[in-house]
């Protein structure tokens, strides 16, 4: 979408890019993980990213959240095109990435009213945290959120008891709480029934409007129905990039994913 | 915004009324106070127990609460210990000292009473000189803030370099036990300045108060009763708000906490420094009741027990530490002051005060296999706290979102 525009002065670039990945590599005891991979996305973009397995999809998405450092590259955020590669994890997310995990981990123990509060946007230092009391409109925020993901009627439960569907969509309930300007969601179907798969494309579709919300996917039915640019990794870097259709078409695609 | 909270906490106000209850009870069963019925020595094991109990809700809320199997706090407990006690020895050799110089021909000067003193406190080292670390030990406010300072600023340099370099787990735990070994030692010097070996003793004699005994160690129970509950109370606020669901969050999930904005070395680093600080004030309140404070009580051992204490009492329950603490701490004097009777079993005697530690030892080890809750754990049974868990594997999706144990359910 950027490549085919011409290329006008850096700031305009800056402010159709949320988050520009560039040349950046990765290796593990000599494995390269990730392989002078670029990638960008705008403020309100819905991304699918698919691969085989070990094409580092996982190790892209602990880069940009800071979980991981590469040795090589540039990740660069937001319309100052802020370094993200120097600042703590905890920084990351308050600057706006949220991240989901593949396994739904919300915190069991905690009501699904706490667990929504705790994500809830708001000052995240110790102090101001212990002294922190929640008013109406972070009240009213989690009910709202509760009602987003369909959990209106179970705040009061644990966290723990909910269904692993139910506890899907908390997490993503949870990230739409810290009001992300980036979601990246890794494979949010996963164990879900086909009722709440759809339901899960709606509320990704629907934060989609405005931010970026980027999916990383196995399964073709679900990145089907997202109906989004698709990027294809490979080897640590990407193979392909566009419409499903067309990517599927890519003789290299075929021959290294969906031929097998 | 009082009234909710306790109503939210229901347990605190139970608490505390308990709390004032024993206290009274003890006050008029005292020799002191009351009809006698309980000996000054006795009084003092309680005061004691009390003390103990504070520390155990600090050792719940670093470990329980976030997470941080600590074994160094009993550290911070004897540094508190050493500081008040500093205050208390310097203030009363100073009031022995000059009793018995008022009578030479020539009125002492500073210098001389100083010296006197010196000689009184460091000539079981060899020594008469005042340690700089001495300096100010002639100053009851100024010790009262060592109490607090002290101990926590080795808790804030020592957690700020352990949680920064991400030591977590069982490393941070063997981090801790070193931190204690290497004070123990250290203090085990006679060139430490605090007495090596014979640490500071006569602890229990208050300077410039005649009272006696009996109502002394009253004071103190009355003392840790207050410092016991305001710590309670503390504790519950602590981890009642959003701090305590973010404290839990990073002990079931750093990495999601993390994740969520929240940076974990910053919460981490809080609670261990506010925890060690608690814990000085317990350390600071028990060695006046105790009377003696000596290296041996800063042992890697110390922490470990008080590990077993919260373990069998109920981790991430306040009242579960309390019980802990007191339950063990006053079953162990029981054993260990001949209190239990020997079993002969003609071919050997049992002996309770060796045996102890084995029954103590067996007893952490069913509580932990059969009973991961704890004593209190009991209280939760009894009103239905405990929730269904869905830890089984997620199932795939042609199973639906059914976890493995509803599927066969």
């Amino acid at each position: 979408m950027n490549a085919a525009r011409p290329q006008t002065t850096p700031p305009a670039t800056a402010m159709a890019t949320l988050l520009e990945v560039s040349g950046v590599s990765v290796s593990f005891d000599g494995f390269k993980a990730i392989n002078n991979l670029s990638f960008q996305i705008g403020p309100a973009e819905l991304r699918a990213i698919i691969g085989p397995n070990g094409a580092g999809k996982t190790t892209f998405m602990d880069i940009i959240t800071g979980k991981t450092r590469p040795q090589e590259g540039r990740v660069l955020w937001g319309e100052k095109s802020v370094s993200l590669l120097k600042m703590s994890e905890a920084k990351i997310a308050q600057a706006g990435v949220g991240r989901k995990f593949q396994r739904p981990t919300v915190f069991e123990d905690q009501s699904v009213h706490d667990n929504l509060l705790m994500a809830v946007k708001n000052n995240r230092a110790p102090f101001s945290v212990l002294f922190y009391r929640p008013g109406f409109a972070d009240l009213a925020r989690v009910e709202e959120l509760a009602a987003e993901i369909g959990l209106e009627e179970e705040l009061k439960r644990k966290s723990g008891e909910l269904s692993h569907g139910q506890k899907q969509w908390l997490e993503i309930g949870m990230l739409l709480a810290q009001d992300p300007r980036l979601l990246l969601v890794d494979e949010p179907a996963a164990g879900m029934t086909l009722s709440e798969r759809e339901q899960t494309t709606d509320i990704l579709r629907e934060a989609a409007k405005t931010r970026a919300v980027v999916v990383v996917e196995h399964d073709m039915e679900f990145v089907r129905r997202l109906n989004c640019k698709v990027t294809v990794l490979h080897e640590g870097s990407v193979l392909a990039e566009g419409s499903l259709d067309h990517v599927t078409k890519n003789q290299d695609v075929i021959d290294v994913y969906l031929g097998r | 915004m009082k009234s909710s909270f306790i109503t939210r906490n229901p347990s605190v106000l139970i608490f505390l009324a308990l709390l004032a209850l024993f206290t009274i009870a003890v006050t008029f069963m005292s020799e002191a106070f009351g009809a006698g019925l309980i000996s000054t020595s006795f009084v003092k094991t309680l005061g004691k127990t009390l003390c103990l109990c504070l520390i155990a809700i600090a050792m719940d809320l670093v470990w329980g609460y976030c997470g941080i199997l600590s074994l160094g706090h009993f550290a911070f407990f004897g540094l508190g210990g050493y500081m008040i006690g500093m205050w208390l020895m310097y203030a009363r050799t100073e009031a022995i000292v000059i009793s018995s110089l008022a009578n030479a021909p020539i009125p002492p000067t500073a210098q001389e009473v100083t010296d006197a003193i010196g000689t009184q406190i460091f000539g079981v080292v060899g020594s008469s000189e005042f340690p700089a670390i001495w300096a100010f030990a002639d100053s009851l406010f100024l010790q009262l803030v060592l109490v607090v300072l002290v101990p926590g600023a080795l808790a804030l340099v020592f957690g700020w370099l352990a949680f920064r370099s991400r030591v977590t787990g069982v490393y941070l735990s063997i981090l801790t036990q070193a931190m204690t070994l290497a004070l123990a030692l250290y203090l085990f010097q006679n060139d430490s300045g605090l007495r090596g070996n014979n640490g500071l003793s006569g602890l229990q004699n208050l300077p410039g108060v005649t009272a006696s005994q009996d109502t002394v160690s009253m004071w103190f129970l009355w003392g840790s009763a207050l410092a016991l509950g305001l710590g309670y109370l503390l504790a519950a606020w602590v981890v009642s708000g959003k701090f305590g669901s973010v404290i839990r969050g990073i002990r079931d999930d750093e990495a999601r906490v993390r994740f969520l904005g929240y940076s974990v070395e910053g919460y981490k680093l809080f609670v261990f420094t506010l925890t060690a600080i608690i814990a000085a004030i317990a350390g600071a309140l028990y060695y006046p009741q105790a009377g003696i404070i000596n290296p041996a009580e800063v042992a890697p051992i110390a922490s470990i027990y008080l590990a077993v204490w919260v373990a069998i009492g109920g981790r991430g329950r306040l009242y579960g530490a309390v019980i802990g603490a007191a339950f063990v701490s006053l079953i162990s004097t029981w054993f260990t002051g001949g209190g239990a009777p020997d079993i002969n079993l003609g071919f050997y005697k049992i002996l309770w005060t060796d045996w102890w530690l084995v029954l103590l030892g067996l007893s952490f080890v069913t509580v932990t296999l059969l009973a991961p809750q704890g004593i209190s754990g009991l209280f939760d049974r009894l009103a239905g706290f405990r929730s269904p868990r869905r830890h089984g594997a997620a199932l795939g999706p042609d199973k639906g979102s059914l976890q493995e144990k509803e599927a066969t359910e």
